[in-house]
């Protein structure tokens, strides 16, 4: 087995574990906890994948921005009591189980019988298109219309974060 | 691969950075002594001088305090989050050109990525978490407001840290601290380049160092102890480590992007040995470093505490369009 | 590509042990004496009134939003400014136009006072 794929097969185990107990957990600031491990094992795999600086940005972005508005929404609404959080599941468990299960089975059918025949091969020049140098270059070229296009998308998220708070805050 | 080699230079930079840490926090008191006409530590040792080991023996000694309401795992977990973020956004910083030992070059950095600058980036916005987890935690009026605060104001400057350094980036073209170091012979350090970048991210690691006159967080006359009043002996030590090894990176930083890192104009020049050489841009590196400490210390003794609100104003209001007009700035500058 | 990494992960983990070691270190050489008047809450030696888990301003909730959202553009500078050279006048163009559709959100923040602290 390579490095890479020691790094790996350590980082899907334990983004699967903080996964499982992110959800596990009664209270929600340390399911936050495991969310953010679980974003951290994510920038290390895209690591494994030469995608440096997407790894980078997923860590910054995710871990280091979003999640400090998970936590700080968290704490704004005072979900330290975590009783008063216990959902009443019935019809819902067992069809949650059901789909589970579904699913299981899909995955382990396709690991199983058709992994061999369909293998993903990375690209030779896959150390050279994960770097920033390279992202650039072809998001300002070829991809110039999203990456303007997310401009305005992130202008309309301002106004709606901007109203969203207004409202609550009108005297 | 080598794990030796990189080991050998993590124990170095650790050693390095915790003496440091240990005699910053003696330089500082008697500076301050210094300014308010006192005389400062002076009784442990020579002049003072065993005065940080006291203190650290202090520390280890003194009982670990854990309020009862507090979460428990989240109270152990914050200043651990803390430090070990503070101890290792150096590995990207180069601390001196090539040098050649033991029949090998060895390139004065720990970890030579494409991603230099994205990887202290993203490690100092972890940081922020030692900081609000610790506010929550305590379960404490205080340390919350104090982790509030702090980490909105650590949100906020980031991002002003952020544009500031694109500047420099579209001058040097590359995120590699080593690269923009070369970039920076001759004199031709980004501190005359780009001045208004230079200012911005001074400005911004004030901030993010929660160092005065940005310390809102642990503003003694509002907050007592701000997040970590709740804290006792080494756990509270962590974050007081914590804070003074945040300040070492941010000088050795600002002199890697602003003040040409380890370069020393003209020193190759004058028929030195080579590893002469080396050394002595190690030092000057050191040097640099240390007088960014000094700047950082006689800031915070001269000037007032700002208010949150003008806090978060100069943050929004001043630094986010100064930095952006900067890169604009920039840009035609260097399309000209 | 990975190789240049080994270091880093070397460093996140000396700076986690170190940070326990020293952990530990204090947890043996410290006293262990708690009582209930040392682990009460800390209120400048009052009573505590209730518990600190109360709700506050949605300003910081606020912060954090935008926060979220201007780091975003400020990510996608990075690699803008990295090709600077290469994209030239074209490039600079573009990244003008990014920056004043973000400005004209920035300048509605600024108009409803939704940064206003006081």
């Amino acid at each position: 087995m390579s490095f890479e794929q020691v790094v790996f097969y350590f980082l899907a185990v334990l983004a699967a574990f903080s996964a499982v107990m992110m959800i596990l957990q009664r209270n929600p600031v340390n399911s936050a906890l495991y969310l953010i491990l679980n974003f951290f094992c994510l920038g290390g795999l895209y690591l494994t994948l030469n995608a440096q600086f997407i790894a980078m940005v997923q860590v910054l972005v995710y871990a280091g921005a979003i999640m400090v508005l998970f936590l700080f929404v968290i704490m704004l609404l005072n979900l330290g009591d975590d009783r008063r959080l216990r959902e009443h599941l019935g019809l819902r468990m067992y069809l949650g189980i059901g789909f589970s299960v579904a699913l299981v089975l899909e995955l382990l059918f396709i690991f199983l019988f058709r992994s061999s025949n369909s293998a993903v091969q990375q690209s030779a020049n896959a150390a050279e298109m994960g770097t920033v140098e390279y992202v650039g270059k072809v998001l300002f070229t070829r991809f110039l219309f999203p990456f303007e296009v997310t401009s305005l998308l992130l202008l309309a998220a301002i106004v709606g974060a901007v109203i969203l708070a207004k409202k609550k805050t009108a005297e | 691969m080598d794990i030796i080699e990189p080991l050998v230079k993590i124990v170095f930079i650790f050693l390095i950075t915790l003496t440091t840490v240990a005699y910053l926090v003696l330089v500082e008191r008697r500076v301050s002594a210094f300014i308010q006409n006192r005389i400062g530590p002076n009784r442990v040792g020579p002049a003072g001088l065993l005065q940080p080991v006291a203190d650290i023996v202090k520390l280890f000694l003194k009982e670990d305090i854990v309020p009862k309401a507090a979460n428990k795992f989240v109270h152990s977990l914050a200043p651990l989050i803390s430090l070990v973020v503070a101890m290792t956004t150096f590995a990207v910083i180069p601390f001196g050109n090539s040098i050649h030992l033991f029949g090998r070059d060895i390139k004065l950095m720990i970890a030579d990525v494409n991603v230099g600058i994205l990887y202290i980036l993203a490690l100092s916005s972890l940081g922020v978490y030692g900081i609000t987890l610790s506010g929550w935690s305590s379960n404490n009026k205080y340390s919350l407001l104090g982790g509030l605060r702090s980490s909105a104001q650590m949100i906020s400057y980031e991002l002003s840290m952020g544009l500031s350094i694109i500047g420099v980036l579209m001058i040097a073209g590359t995120l590699r601290l080593d690269k923009i170091v070369e970039s920076q012979a001759q004199g031709m350090w980004y501190f005359w380049r780009t001045p208004i970048s230079f200012i911005t991210f001074v400005i911004a690691s004030f901030a993010e160092t929660n160092r005065l006159p940005f310390d809102l967080p642990e503003a003694e006359p509002e907050l007592v102890g701000g997040y970590h009043t709740e804290y006792s002996g080494m756990k509270f030590g962590l974050f007081f480590l914590a804070e003074y090894a945040n300040m070492i990176t941010a000088s050795a930083i600002i002199v890697t992007l602003y003040l040409g890192g380890w370069q020393l104009p003209f020193v190759g020049h004058i028929g030195l040995p080579d590893l002469a050489v080396s050394l002595l841009q190690i030092a000057a590196f050191g040097v640099k470093v240390g007088l960014v400490l000094l700047f950082f210390i006689v800031i915070r003794w001269t000037i007032p505490r700002f208010r949150y609100d003008q806090l978060m104003n100069i943050g929004w209001k001043v630094m986010l369009p100064l930095a952006l007009a900067n890169i604009l700035i920039t840009g035609v500058a260097l399309l000209w | 590509m990975m190789a240049s990494y080994i270091p880093l992960i070397l460093m996140l983990a000396a700076g986690m042990f170190l940070a326990i070691v020293l952990l530990k270190l204090h947890q043996w050489l410290g006293p262990h004496r708690p009582n209930d008047e040392k682990t009460s809450t800390y209120e400048s030696g009052m009573e505590p009134i209730r518990s600190a888990r109360e709700r506050f301003s949605v300003k910081y909730y606020m912060v954090a939003v935008l926060f979220i959202l201007f780091d975003i553009e400020v990510i996608f500078l990075y690699p803008w400014a990295v090709n600077f050279r290469a994209l030239g006048l074209f490039g600079y163009v573009e990244m003008v136009i990014f920056i004043t559709i973000l400005f004209i959100g920035y300048f509605y923040i600024l108009r409803k006072g939704a940064l206003k602290w006081d």
